[in-house]
Order: C-alpha cells, then structure tokens, then sequence
C-alpha cells in the first residue's frame, strides 16, 4: 500500500483535482449558455430565426433527417472520403519523405517546388481537379490530399533529417548502410514525429474534402452544406457545421487514442 | 611479433567552402596486439577524425592504414567503435540493442548470441536483458554499449572519450570498469581523450598531439610495476604524478 500522504500533498492533490473539474465546468458551462441564449434570442425574435436558426430547430431537423434516412448517405460519403485521401496522405506522405532523405539531391531540386505547392491555397486547385478528373468521389479523395500531402511530406522529411548524426555513424562504425539507418534509427525515431503529423493531417484531409464537396459532388456533408445554402436551408446549413465539428472531434480522438497506445 | 595496426604518413584536410584547412599532417604510429594506446592533445586537433580514419569511415588523402597487413575500409568488421556517449536506442531493449551490431552484419548465428550470452552474464547484465536503455544507471548502459561493440569480436577497439558524456564519480567507476573488461577479453584498444590522468591510468603507451594541423609531438610508454593493474590502481602508483606532469608540460609546450 502506498504510504500516507502528508497533510501538504493531500491539500496540493485537493487543489489539483478542484481545478480540474472547474475547467471542465466551465467548458461546458459555455457551452450551455451559449445554446441557451441563442434559442431564448431566437425564440423571442431577438435574431431572426430564418438566418441563424436555433438549437431547437437544428436538433428537429437532425432527427427528422434521421428518421427519413436521408442524412446517412452524406455523413458516410463525407466520412469515406476523408479516411481514404488520409490513407493515401500517410503512405504517400512517408513514402516520399523517405525517397527524398534517400536521395538528398533530389531533396536540394524539389524544395522549392515543394515548399511552393506547401503554402499555396489548396482551394485554388479543386475547380482545377473537377475539370481535369471529373466531379466524381475519386476527385473529392484528391482534393482532400492535396491539402495535406505536400505538407506532410515536408514535416517528415525535416524531422528525418533531425536525427541524432552521432546514432547514425554508430550504425556505420557497425557496418551499416543507407537502409540500416533508415530501418534501425530514422522510421523508429520517426514514430512520434509521424503520429503528430497523422494528428494535423486527419483535419486538412476534413478540409479538402469538404471543399471538393463544395464544387464538385452530389452527395456529402459539404454538398448538403452548398445546396441548403443556396436554397436557403440555414438550418440544414448550421447542422451540417455541427456535425462536421463533432466528426473532426471524433476522428482526432480516435488518432489521439492510436498515439497513446504507440507510447507505451 | 607483428603489428597489428600500422599507420604511415598519414595526412588529411578539411574542405569547406571558405577553404581547405589542414587537420592531419604525417601521423605515422603502430600498435602492437594485446596493446592500450591513449591518444591526448587540444580539443579539436583532430583527435576524432584520427579514429575515423583508422576505422576507415574517411580516406587519408595521403598515407596508408594497414590492420594486419590489409587496408581497413569503411565500417570494417574488424575493428569496434565506441561513441561519446552510449547511444543506446531507447524503443530497444538492452538485450536488442546489444544484438544491433550482428543483426545489421546478419551474423546472428547461434554461436555469436551464445557469446553474447555469456557477455551479458559475465558483466552483470543478464537480468536487465528486457530492461529498456533509461532503467539503467550511465556505467550500466556504457557497459552494454561496449557489450554491443564487443559481440562482433573486433580485433581493433576505438574509444572516442567514451566517458566524456558521465559525471566525474562515475566516469571513474566506468573507466575502471572499461578498462578492466578491455584487459580481460585481452583486447588492443586505441582510446582518444582529453583526460590526462584517463589517458595514464589506461594506456600502456600515450601519443601527444599537437594543436591543429596535429602532428605527434611525443610517444609516452607508460610503466607501472604492477601486475594486472587496474585504471584505479594507476592512478594511486607514486609514478602516475610524473608521467602526468611531462604529459602536462608537452601539452603545453607551445602555449
């Protein structure tokens, strides 16, 4: 059994604990008063409700949406989607990386390009995309990783070429090449470095997709969000963020949950 | 008796873009087997780049290296190499980390791990074969960085201030340690260090080196009349002050 803690720990853990919970009320105090207010404001014509809708409202439309079915084929396009381009983000992302600390030249003549493609708008591209390979899912997937390739493919290359010099002489003095310091002490070293990256990916990839959605599809969270607007469903509009807020929620938890278990 | 290592006239520079700086001029020196030699002199006279080029990771611009008559190249089996620091990777076990060696010359045969078996027991660290690299103590961990130089049997052991990255006790401890195992496996070891007193207490002979470009100022055979002496037991011989007193003045015969 642990020994009993002196009467200035049990106060310290006290204090610590108090805190905790404080933070957590708070958050979801905001929370609550917010959809509070903006219902009462609603209600009584405050706002109009025909532009910012309700909670109520929302939450009405999201059942009946539910019950009708017609909500579930947007929520799993959206979902697949940005599963898939995430997929091809992380194999292509490491894959290249790693062809590019291979082959450090190559490094030193696509930097610029790639650096350039990094920081330019992706949104710019996804009309581009649309004409180029036609307004169908394999163009959304596209467009979700152009937001997020070029950029992981930086980070990783960069964190590669962090590695401690020192860990890869020892692997030469121990008659190791190119492929033993990658497979011994750049992949391995890389683990945290590339579960980080995954983390920022999975919501770029969200991006991507959404913006592809907004110009070049039938169906998806990002089409529901384009049609109810210009049809003036601000309702559908409003729910449709929610939900996307509550999908990024979940697919970031789920990345934060793999990276706990690589931890340990 | 033949040398094991010989070294002739070995020169080299380092380029960079602003020029060419000279680091090595005419180093010539041979070792014996079964011999410790320290290698002493300035920081940054190119101590380190000595011992990369002995192990072969650079090609003198001049000269020649012969370990038993042939030249050495570039990660040579027969020759081990012991970092600044221990390096041992913290995602592998000790018992991993010390097969990292044979495992990249894909010499895992039963034969090698039997030797490294007996390794870990001999020097006390069969129980912490599961153990990863931060459950143990800095001696512990340099003894297992040595265990992974020591499993591929290098005829040739190179010592880069493998106890620079320790505090002054245990640096000590592990010198003493080092240097006992060393004398055990009757290794030949070079050992390259700014420590004079390391220096003594370990080598049987010592090579001052002069600042850049370094040449070798002077070669000291150390002799102490002791049997199987040990690093500590050096340092506390009556003959250990002078040899450190004409190391200290050659040192700083220029300066």
């Amino acid at each position: 059994m642990m020994p009993e803690a002196s009467y200035h720990q049990q106060q310290y853990l006290r204090h610590q604990k108090r805190e905790k919970k404080l933070v957590t009320f708070l958050r979801i105090f905001i929370l609550l008063l917010f959809l509070v207010l903006w219902e009462i404001s609603a209600r009584t014509g405050l706002i109009d409700s025909f532009i910012f809708s309700s909670p109520g409202m929302i939450w009405h439309s999201f059942c009946s949406m539910c019950s009708d079915g017609s909500i579930f084929p947007h929520l799993s396009v959206t979902i697949t989607e940005t599963l898939v381009s995430f997929l091809f983000v992380v194999v292509l992302g490491t894959g290249m990386a790693v062809l590019l600390w291979t082959c450090p030249r190559l490094a030193k003549i696509t930097e610029p390009y790639l650096v350039v493609l990094n920081s330019l708008p992706k949104s710019a591209l996804a009309p581009l995309l649309i004409v180029w390979l036609g307004a169908n899912e394999r163009t959304i997937i596209v467009c979700g990783m152009s937001v997020a390739i070029f950029g992981s493919i930086l980070n990783l290359y960069t964190g590669f070429g962090e590695a401690d010099p020192e860990k890869l002489k020892l692997i030469e003095t121990l008659g190791g090449g190119k492929k033993e310091k990658l497979m011994k002490i750049i992949l391995p070293s890389s683990v945290p470095l590339l579960l980080s990256v995954m983390k920022v990916n999975i919501g770029l990839c969200l991006v991507g997709v959404i913006i592809g959605e907004f110009i070049g599809a039938r169906k998806g969270l990002g089409y529901l969000i384009i049609y109810s607007s210009q049809t003036f469903k601000l309702t559908w509009v409003l729910m449709s963020i929610i939900i996307l807020c509550i999908i990024a929620i979940i697919l970031y938890g789920l990345l934060g949950l793999v990276e706990k278990r690589a931890r340990r | 008796m033949k040398p094991l290592l010989e070294i002739t006239d070995v020169c080299l520079s380092y380029h960079s873009l602003s020029g060419e700086t000279p680091a090595l001029s005419h180093i010539s020196f041979q070792l014996m087997p079964g011999e410790f030699l320290a290698i002493v002199g300035p920081s940054g006279c190119g101590k380190s780049t000595l011992l990369n080029l002995i192990c072969g990771l650079i090609r003198p611009e001049q000269g020649q290296i012969l370990l038993d008559g042939t030249p050495v190249t570039s990660g040579d089996c027969r020759i081990g190499y012991m970092l600044q620091k221990d390096h041992l990777l913290e995602w592998r076990t000790i018992y991993k980390n010390v097969l990292l060696g044979l495992e990249i010359r894909k010499e895992l045969t039963a034969e090698k791990l039997a030797y490294v078996d007996q390794l870990l027991s001999d020097y006390g660290l069969d129980k912490f074969r599961s153990a990863h690299p931060s459950e143990l103590s800095g001696g512990m961990r340099q003894r297992a960085a040595l265990i992974r130089t020591l499993a591929l049997k290098p005829e040739l052991l190179l010592l880069d201030e493998p106890f620079s990255a320790l505090d002054y006790q245990t640096r000590l401890n592990v010198s003493d340690d080092i240097g006992r195992i060393l004398r055990q496996e009757k290794k030949t070891a070079i050992l390259v260090t700014h420590d004079i007193a390391e220096a003594i207490s370990m080598a049987d002979r010592v090579i001052i080196l002069s600042p850049r470009p370094a040449i070798i100022c002077k070669i000291v055979p150390i002799h102490f009349d002791l049997e199987n002496r040990t690093p500590m037991d050096s340092r506390n011989a009556p003959d250990f002050k002078s040899y450190f007193n004409l190391i200290w003045r050659e040192l700083n015969h220029d300066a």
